[in-house]
C-alpha cells in the first residue's frame, strides 16, 4: 500500500507528517511512501532528502490524494481536503471530532477510515502514539522559551563583579505534559519553579522535576484523576476560591507565569485573574497555553503577544509545536510511524483495521461509512486508582519536643515497671529458693544481659555465620553429657554417649562452617 | 587430672572467650579472628571437663568425640551454601536431642543416686528422711553424682522442675528443628498444615505436659518425664507444620534460641555455670535474631509462630495494567545506559542457584564503570543474612552489599534496579494497600528507580500468594525465566 503526505494547508503551520527518517522506517514495515513536493520544506526537510530516503515526490495535492491508500497529514483536514477522501483510504491526523461534527458527517460520507491523533487512548501501550503529549511537551518547552525571550532578565541568580542577580521565579499552572515539559525547562534554566495542578497525585512528579508544589490547605482537594482517564475536572467553587486566593498571594513574586490549565471538552478555566496580572511587577511575562480555549488569563489575546498597561507580556500564540517545526514534525512522525505499526501487524503494507484493538478503536472516528466517535470505554483504566496519600504533618519544634518528652516518659514508664517487676520475681523466688540455685540464677540473668549487648552489635549481613557460630556454642550441651557418661548405670552412658556424639557433630560442623563462610567474605 | 578451681578456671576462660567470639561479628574482619576465640574456648571447656574430676568412661568419651567430629568435618565441607538453612536447622536438633538425653539421665541418675542413700541410711541405721547422709566409699558416682548427693530436698525439687524443663524445651526444639529441615530441604511440603484442632491442639498437649510435671514433681517417675518427652515432640512437630515457608527465617531464629535455653536448663540441673552462660549467650542471639525478622515483616512474634497471615481487613486493591515481558536484549540495552544499578536478590536466586552468574554481571558492571550495589531485605531468604553469604559466597564483595536502610532513599537516584527472584519484600501494597496481608511491612522501594526488571519464573503470585503491584507499573519490565537461564543469557548479550 501507498501511504502519503500532503502539505499542511493551514496558513501558517509549518509541521509535516512524515519525515525522512520516518520514511526509513515505514518502508521496512512494507508501505511505500508519497510526499507532496515542497510538503517539508518549512520544517527543514528538502524534498531531495525525503527522495534520498527512498520516497516518491508528488506534484501536487491532486497527484498525493488520488494515489496513495493511507494518508498521514497533521492539522485536521479542511473542507476540501475532507471532499477528496474515497471510500477505502484512511486520514490519519489530528481530528478533533468532538469540536468538528459537520467535517466528522462529512468524511463518514466519504467512505473513507478516519484515525484521530488526537484520540488515541492515554494507555501504556498507545503512548508511543501518543502525538497530543508529545506536541504537549513541545509546548511546554517553548513556552519557556517564548517566555524568556520576552523577559528582560536571567532565569538563574548569579552573583558577578557588577552586581548580585536574583532568580526568576516561574510559576507552572497545571502539571500535564506541558506543565511538566515547562518545569524541567525552567529549572534546567536554573529558575526557581514552582507548579501548581489540583491533582495532587502528580505533586511526586513535578517535585521529581525539580519544582517546588504549590500546597493548598484544603481537605476535599483530592481529585481522582483515574476516574478521568488522567485528565483534570472542574473543581469545587470552594477549592477554586482557595486557589486564586493562593495564586493571588504568589503573583507579586512571580516573574513568568506559564498557564498550562485545560480541562477536556470545556472552555479553559480562569486562574489568573486580571487582579492578579495588575499585581505582578513589570517586566513580567504570562504564557497561556490555554489561548486557543479562551485561555486561564481572560486578558490573553489568542495567537497575539500583547503588553498590558502595567507592562506585564501575555502571550497567547497557539501554534508552539509549528514554531519548532523541525522538533515537532519528528515527534509526530514517529507517533505516525508507531501507528501504523499498530496497524500493519504483518509488516506486509496491508493495513487491517482491527475494531477490537482498544487503541485503533479508540482513535478511528470513521469507518466503513459510519460515525464510530465517540468510542467505548477502554478496557484497560489508563492510571491505576490513585492512593489517598496521607499527609505527614509537620511538626512544629514544640510538638517535637513535647513529643520527644512524651516518649522519654513513657520509655521511663516502661523501663522502671519492669525493673520492679524483675526485682519482684527475683525477691519471690530468693525467699523460697536454696542459695545454690541463686547463684545460677544471677549468672544466668548476667549473661542474658552480656548476650543481649552484645548481639546487637552483630552487623546483619553475619546473621548467618551468626547462627552458625551459636550452633557450635551450644554444642556445649557436650559438657553436661561429659559429667554423666561415667555413670554406671548402662542406659544412662548409652543416652550420655549419644549426646557427645551429636554434641562433638555440632561443635565441630558448626565452627568449620562458619569459619568457611567468614573466609567467603572479601572487600572490594 | 585438673582440680575442680583448674576446672572452674577454664570454664570462666571458655565464657569470656564465647562472648569474645559472638561480639567479633559486628564486622566481617574482626569475625575471622572471633571465630577462633570460639573454638578454642570450647578446646578448653571439652578438655577440662574430661579431664576433671568425676569423669569417667574415657574411651567411650573419645569414640564418640572422635566420630562426631568425623561428622561434622564431613558435613561442614560438603554443605552448599544455598543449604545454609537446612544445616543450622539440623544442627539446632541436635541441640534439643542432647538436651532431652541429658535430661533423661539427670533423673535415672537421681533415682539411683537417692536409692542409694536410702540404702545407706538404713546400713548406717539412720532414719529414713535424714539427709546428710555420709557418702559410703564404694559408691560408683560420677562427678554429677556426687553433686546430686548432697542436695536438700529443696534442691532435689528444683532440680525436678529443671529436670522438666530441659526436656520440653530439648523435645521441642528436636522436633520442630526436623520439621524446619525437612522444609527447608524440601523434603515436606513447605505449606502451612495443621491438624484438626490447630492451636487448641497445642495448648491441650501443653496442659497435659504440665500435669505430668507436676506428677513428676510429686515423685510419679520416670514415665512422666518420657511421656512429656512423646508430647513435647509432637508440640514442636505441630507448631512448625504449621508455619509457612517464608517464615522460616522467624522460625530458624526462634529454635536457635530455644536450643540456648535448652542448655541453659540443663545447665541448672547440672549445676555448671558454664553451660548455664553459653545457653543464655545463645537464648538471648536467637531471640534477637527473631526480634529483627519479625520487625523486618511488620509481624508479632506469636502470630508468625501461630502461622499464616494475620486477617485482612477487607478486599484487596484492585491491581491494574499489565505485565509488560521484556527480553535479554532490552535489559542489556537498558544497563549499557545505566550508570547506577541496585540489585534486590530473594529466595528464587538461590532456588536456581543463580549467585554466581549474579556475581559474574556484577563483575561486567563495575568493570564498565558503573555502580552496582546489592540491597537486602532482613527477611530475604530463609535464614537471617542469607542472602549476604551467598553473595560472598560467589565473591560479591561485602561493602556493595546493603541493608534495607542504607539503600531505600537511592532508589530515587538509581537507573536500574534489578529484582532477582523476590517479591513480598518489594510489593509496593505494603505501604499503599492497608487492606493488604503485609500491610505496614517495611519493603524496599525499587519502584522509585527510574526502571525496574523483575527476573521471575511466571506470572503467578509467590508462595504467599499477594498480587504484587510493582509488577504492574509503568517502569516495570518483567524479566521471565529461571534466574540462572536468563542471567546468562543476558551476559553473552553484554560485552
Amino acid at each position: 500500500m501507498r501511504i502519503g503526505t500532503p502539505a499542511e494547508v493551514m496558513p501558517g503551520e509549518n509541521r509535516v507528517a512524515m519525515t525522512p527518517e520516518s520514511v526509513v522506517m515505514l518502508k521496512k514495515l512494507g508501505y511505500d511512501c508519497v510526499i507532496q513536493a515542497g510538503a517539508g520544506g518549512a520544517a527543514g526537510f528538502t524534498d531531495a532528502a525525503y527522495e534520498k530516503a527512498g520516497a516518491e515526490v508528488a506534484a501536487d495535492a491532486d497527484a498525493l490524494w488520488s494515489g496513495v491508500d493511507v494518508i498521514a497529514k497533521v492539522r485536521e483536514p479542511s473542507s476540501d481536503e475532507v471532499s477528496r477522501l474515497k471510500p477505502g483510504q484512511t486520514l490519519i491526523s489530528f481530528f478533533w471530532p468532538g469540536a468538528n461534527e459537520a467535517l466528522l458527517e462529512q468524511a463518514k460520507d466519504t467512505g473513507a477510515s478516519v484515525i484521530a491523533m488526537d484520540m488515541v487512548p492515554r494507555i501504556s501501550r498507545a503512548q508511543k502514539m501518543d502525538a497530543l503529549s508529545s506536541m504537549a511537551n513541545i509546548a511546554g518547552y517553548r513556552a519557556v522559551i517564548e517566555a524568556g525571550n520576552n523577559f528582560g532578565r536571567f532565569f538563574t541568580g548569579q552573583v558577578t563583579a557588577a552586581g548580585k542577580v536574583p532568580p526568576a521565579k516561574v510559576l507552572v499552572i497545571g502539571a500535564g505534559v506541558a506543565g511538566l515539559a515547562a518545569i524541567g525547562t525552567a529549572t534546567s534554566l536554573g529558575a526557581i519553579t514552582l507548579a501548581f495542578d489540583v491533582r495532587p497525585e502528580v505533586s511526586e512528579q513535578i517535585e521529581s522535576m525539580g519544582a517546588e508544589f504549590v500546597f493548598l490547605d484544603f481537605e476535599e482537594s483530592s481529585q481522582d484523576s483515574s476516574a478521568t482517564g488522567g485528565y483534570a475536572a472542574p473543581s469545587s467553587p470552594e477549592f477554586r476560591e482557595k486557589q486564586l486566593e493562593k495564586f493571588r498571594e504568589l503573583a507579586p513574586d512571580i516573574d513568568i507565569v506559564i498557564c498550562t490549565a485545560l480541562i477536556p471538552n470545556r472552555e479553559a478555566p480562569e486562574l489568573w485573574t486580571e487582579d492578579m496580572v495588575q499585581a505582578m511587577k513589570p517586566g513580567s511575562v504570562i504564557v497561556d497555553l490555554a489561548a486557543e480555549r479562551g485561555g486561564n488569563c481572560k486578558l490573553t489575546v489568542k495567537d497575539e503577544k500583547i503588553v498590558t498597561d502595567n507592562g506585564v507580556t501575555i502571550i497567547g500564540y497557539t501554534d508552539f509545536p509549528s514554531r519548532m517545526a523541525a522538533q515537532s514534525s519528528t515527534l509526530y512522525a514517529n507517533n505516525i510511524r508507531h501507528m501504523m505499526t499498530d496497524l500493519t501487524p504483518e509488516k506486509d503494507g496491508q493495513v487491517v483495521h482491527n475494531m477490537d484493538d482498544d487503541v485503533i478503536r479508540g482513535a478511528t472516528v470513521t469507518h466503513g461509512g459510519e460515525i464510530t466517535f465517540p468510542p467505548p470505554k477502554p478496557k484497560v483504566a489508563a492510571i491505576a486508582a490513585a492512593k489517598p496519600k496521607p499527609k505527614a504533618k509537620e511538626l512544629t519544634p514544640e510538638e517535637k519536643r513535647d513529643a520527644e518528652i512524651a516518649a522519654f516518659r513513657s520509655a521511663t514508664k516502661s523501663q522502671a515497671g519492669m525493673l520492679v517487676i524483675g526485682a519482684l520475681v527475683l525477691l519471690v523466688i530468693g525467699a523460697y529458693a536454696p542459695a545454690s540455685f541463686m547463684s545460677h540464677l544471677i549468672v544466668f540473668a548476667l549473661a542474658c544481659f552480656i548476650g543481649f549487648q552484645v548481639i546487637w552489635g552483630v552487623a546483619h549481613s553475619l546473621h548467618t555465620p551468626l547462627m552458625a557460630v551459636t550452633n557450635a556454642i551450644s554444642g556445649i550441651v557436650i559438657v553436661g553429657a561429659l559429667l554423666q557418661v561415667g555413670s554406671g548405670n548402662w542406659l544412662v552412658v548409652l543416652l550420655a554417649a549419644i549426646s557427645v556424639l551429636i554434641a562433638s557433630i555440632n561443635i565441630v560442623g558448626g565452627f568449620l562452617v562458619t569459619r568457611r563462610m567468614l573466609a567467603m567474605f572479601q572487600k572490594s | 587430672m585438673f582440680s575442680t578451681g583448674l576446672v572452674s578456671a577454664a570454664y570462666i576462660a571458655a565464657s569470656v572467650l564465647f562472648i569474645l567470639s559472638l561480639g567479633g561479628l559486628k564486622n566481617q574482619e574482626s569475625a575471622k579472628r572471633a571465630i577462633w576465640y570460639g573454638i578454642v574456648g570450647m578446646a578448653l571447656a571439652v578438655i577440662a571437663t574430661v579431664f576433671g574430676p568425676g569423669v569417667g568412661n574415657l574411651f567411650v568419651i573419645i569414640v564418640m568425640i572422635a566420630l562426631g567430629a568425623g561428622a561434622g568435618v564431613y558435613v561442614a565441607g560438603k554443605v552448599q551454601m544455598t543449604e545454609m538453612p537446612q544445616l543450622v536447622a539440623a544442627l539446632h536438633s541436635f541441640v534439643g536431642l542432647a538436651a532431652v538425653f541429658i535430661g533423661l539421665n539427670a533423673d535415672i541418675m537421681l533415682s539411683h543416686v537417692e536409692g542409694l542413700r536410702e540404702l545407706t541410711a538404713i546400713a548406717l541405721g539412720l532414719g529414713p528422711n535424714v539427709t546428710d547422709v555420709p557418702l559410703p566409699v564404694d559408691a560408683d558416682l560420677t562427678g554429677f553424682g556426687e553433686r546430686l548427693w548432697v542436695k536438700d530436698a529443696v534442691e532435689v525439687a528444683i532440680l525436678k522442675v529443671e529436670v522438666f524443663l530441659g526436656i520440653f524445651i530439648g523435645a521441642v526444639t528436636f522436633t520442630g528443628s526436623v520439621v524446619a529441615f525437612g522444609k527447608l530441604a524440601g523434603k515436606i511440603s513447605g505449606a502451612p498444615t495443621k491438624l484438626p484442632g490447630g492451636h487448641m491442639l497445642n495448648a491441650g498437649a501443653l496442659a497435659i505436659c504440665v500435669i505430668l510435671g507436676l506428677m513428676y514433681f510429686n515423685g510419679a517417675g520416670l514415665w512422666t518425664m518420657l511421656l512429656v518427652t512423646l508430647i513435647a515432640g509432637f508440640i514442636g512437630w505441630h507448631l512448625i507444620m504449621g508455619i509457612g515457608g517464608a517464615d522460616m527465617p522467624v522460625v530458624v531464629s526462634m529454635l536457635n534460641s530455644y536450643s540456648g535455653w535448652a542448655a541453659a536448663a540443663i545447665g541448672f540441673t547440672l549445676g555448671n555455670d558454664l553451660l548455664i552462660v553459653t545457653g543464655a549467650l545463645v537464648g538471648s542471639s536467637g531471640a534477637i535474631l527473631s526480634y529483627i525478622m519479625c520487625k523486618a515483616m511488620n509481624r508479632k512474634f506469636v502470630s508468625v509462630i501461630l502461622g499464616g497471615f494475620g486477617g485482612t481487613q477487607g478486599p484487596a486493591m484492585e491491581v491494574e495494567g499489565e505485565q509488560i515481558a521484556i527480553d535479554a536484549d532490552g535489559v542489556a540495552a537498558a544497563l549499557e545506559d545505566a550508570d547506577s544499578i541496585v540489585i534486590i536478590p530473594g529466595y528464587g536466586m538461590a532456588v536456581a542457584q543463580a549467585q554466581q552468574s549474579v556475581s559474574e554481571l556484577t563483575k561486567r558492571l563495575r568493570a564498565q564503570g558503573k555502580t552496582v550495589r546489592f540491597a537486602i531485605h532482613p527477611v530475604a531468604g530463609r535464614l537471617p543474612g542469607h542472602m549476604n553469604v551467598l553473595l560472598a559466597e560467589a565473591r560479591v564483595p561485602y561493602d556493595i552489599v546493603l541493608e534495607m536502610d542504607e539503600i531505600n532513599d537511592d532508589f530515587p537516584q538509581t537507573d536500574v534496579a534489578i529484582v532477582i527472584g523476590s517479591n513480598d519484600i518489594v510489593n509496593p501494597a505494603a505501604q499503599d494497600d492497608p487492606n493488604s496481608p503485609i500491610a505496614g511491612m517495611p519493603v524496599l522501594e525499587v519502584w522509585k528507580a527510574k526502571q525496574v526488571f523483575v527476573s521471575k519464573r511466571g506470572q503467578g503470585t509467590g508462595y504467599s500468594g499477594i498480587e504484587n503491584p510493582l509488577f504492574f507499573k509503568e517502569n516495570t519490565r518483567m524479566f521471565y525465566g529461571d534466574a540462572k537461564a536468563s542471567l546468562d543469557q543476558l551476559l553473552t548479550k553484554l560485552n
